[in-house]
């Protein structure tokens, strides 16, 4: 007898509420015409907030329901208020640039609340068909963004590279989820993680299973040997776009990897460990070194951004809850500095046009104070340096590192962080010491200010009030043992 | 001779295999990604019905359903962004696509 009850929809309600405010703004966007995509970009925020009030009032208590496919707990609502956030502040960041670069079209704002909904879906994945619909979504909707400035051919050869390449990254995810399903006989995390339990041995097929998924989910992560599409994609896709890509689904992703590796697959953490490291240490060594002959700032943030993910990567390969903590943290506080350096490069503009070359910084302190200083802010938290949160990010996963007895990824990663620290500092050389170039374009429009105030004030005073993060960080990690 | 699951899964594997290398051995014409994207996806399918069959368990045919759908909204995708760029540019061979170098 087949048991026919209606699920608890209750437990998806942030989502249904998205994806239906998507589509209601989609029949607005319609009606109005592109005339009306300021107010659909407000009003997406609207759905945004709202969204995020849902989260934050729902239960922290583990529940599961569309027959166990969906999960909220308190891991996943961190890591969805976390997505909500980025997600509105690159709406309200892309308010003027997409008035002015004439790509003011309503969809800009409906395909970063669908983008939105699969991170969402991500998070809160509890088998892999729901993994998988999710990351889709999300993908989707970033092919059609980076190649949102269609008469442009950068920004289209940008969403090309993107879409083949996540094209051939979904593949390669799916072929490891049907190895494990044939190899344990269920997507399900919670059978997986009961499978898993005691002394488990993962035989070869599994263990094939797992390196593909992990390759799959890294190449979202855009951690190396999987992060060729990354420079390109962020130098080539609008500035606001690729504030987006900095942002919100790195978060997504890399949240559904911890989930995926600590909460399932734990059992087998001595199969999935060794790739975690090797893909760590290659990332924040490339991170490290590959920047710093960059000339074009989204190209530096985007070799930044591998390296961060190295970092991140460093508290998951302890595969310990703590682990687990640490890169909640990092993510968190990662999200913050990219998304006010973001800002900041999108304030760079001589004479109405953007410019983005490292060199068009030279002499900013002189030109303007206020936002040399903001940006040098941003570029020492990057680097790691204490009092700032950058710093706290990186000695948290060190840490987590550390007592894992990962006594080499820890140095490795260390050194890393000081090679890195060069690039960020060359740019603080040519904003204070270098004669100062064409001035930029004043005044720099309030959305910016707004966000890089908010952010900037994060980043300078996380030292002085940590314990809200690291207390919801914690928390969220113990949601993924029960 | 008896057809097991492990042919299945060779047949598998093998298409997989081309799917790669179409993508990386391609140098010539961007629908040509496209279409081995594709056997990669049909390649998962196989393999998801054939341990479907096997194990007597019908997750992996629902999850081969979800892949045939998800494909479809990757195709399209693919093939609108690649029309654009083809306006932008003029051609769609693989080596063309250098703008940015990566």
């Amino acid at each position: 007898m087949i048991e026919s009850r209606l699920p608890d929809f209750m437990t998806a309600l942030p989502e249904i509420w998205l994806a239906g405010a998507a589509m209601l703004l989609l029949l607005i966007g319609v009606f109005r015409g592109n005339g009306g995509t300021r107010m659909v970009s407000w009003l997406a925020v609207v759905a945004i907030a709202v969204a995020f009030v849902m989260v934050a009032v729902s239960p922290a208590e583990r529940e599961v329901t569309f027959a166990g496919m969906f999960v909220s707990d308190s891991f996943a609502k961190f890591a969805k208020e976390l997505v909500l956030i980025g997600s509105a502040a690159t709406i309200i960041m892309s308010l003027g640039y997409i008035r002015r670069e004439g790509m003011e079209r309503f969809e800009f704002p409906i395909l970063i609340l669908t983008a939105t909904v699969g991170m969402m879906l991500m998070v809160s994945a509890n088998d892999l068909i729901a993994l998988y619909l999710g990351l889709e979504l999300q993908s989707l909707s970033l092919y059609v963004l980076a190649a949102f400035k269609r008469d442009s051919l950068r920004s289209t050869e940008a969403g090309l590279k993107y879409f083949v390449l996540g094209a051939l990254s979904s593949g390669m995810l799916l072929y490891g989820c049907s190895l494990i399903y044939g190899f344990t006989g269920t997507t399900n995390f919670d059978s997986l993680t009961t499978l898993f339990q005691g002394d488990a041995q993962a035989g070869i097929g599994l263990v094939f299973g797992i390196v593909f998924l992990i390759a799959g989910l890294a190449f979202k992560i855009s951690a190396v040997p999987f992060h060729m599409w990354t420079p390109d994609v962020y130098e080539g896709a609008t500035t606001p776009i690729t504030a987006f890509f900095a942002a919100a689904p790195k978060v997504a992703a890399m949240s559904l990897f911890v989930r995926v590796l600590i909460s399932p697959l734990v059992g087998v953490a001595a199969q999935w460990q060794q790739v975690i490291v090797a893909i760590a240490i290659a990332s924040m060594l490339l991170g490290a070194f590959a920047a710093i002959r960059q000339t074009n700032i989204k190209r530096l943030m985007a070799y930044s951004s591998i390296g961060h993910m190295g970092f991140a990567l460093v508290g998951l390969a302890a595969g310990t809850t703590d682990g687990a903590q640490s890169v909640m943290t990092y993510l968190a506080i990662y999200m913050v500095m990219n998304l006010g350096t973001f800002a900041a490069i999108l304030a760079m503009k001589v004479k109405g046009e953007m410019v983005e070359n490292v060199s068009d910084l030279s002499g900013l302190a002189r030109t303007q104070p206020m936002l040399a200083f903001v940006l040098a802010v941003f570029m020492f938290s990057l680097a790691g340096i204490p009092p700032l949160a950058g710093f706290f990010a990186k000695f948290y996963v060190f840490k987590a590192a550390i007592d894992a007895g990962l006594f080499t990824l820890a140095i490795v990663g260390v050194l890393a962080s000081v090679v890195g620290a060069f690039y960020y500092i060359r740019i603080i050389k040519v904003m204070y010491f270098d004669e100062p170039g064409d001035a930029f374009d004043l005044p720099v429009a309030g959305e910016l200010r707004l966000v890089m105030t908010v952010t900037g004030l994060f980043t300078l005073l996380f030292v002085v009030f940590p314990t809200p993060i690291l207390a919801w960080a914690q928390g969220a990690a113990a949601a993924l043992i029960p | 001779m008896e057809i097991g699951i492990g042919h299945y899964l060779t047949v598998g594997a093998i298409l997989f295999t081309l799917g790669i290398f179409g993508i990386f051995l391609n140098r010539k014409n961007v629908i040509i990604i496209l279409m081995s994207v594709e056997l990669m996806l049909l390649a998962v399918n196989i393999n998801l019905v054939g341990f479907s069959a096997f194990l007597n368990d019908l997750v992996g045919q629902v999850f081969a359903m979800f892949i045939l759908t998800v494909a479809a909204a990757e195709a399209a995708i693919g093939l609108a962004i690649l029309v654009v760029y083809f306006r932008n540019r003029g051609t769609i061979a693989v080596e063309d696509i250098n703008l940015m170098k990566g």
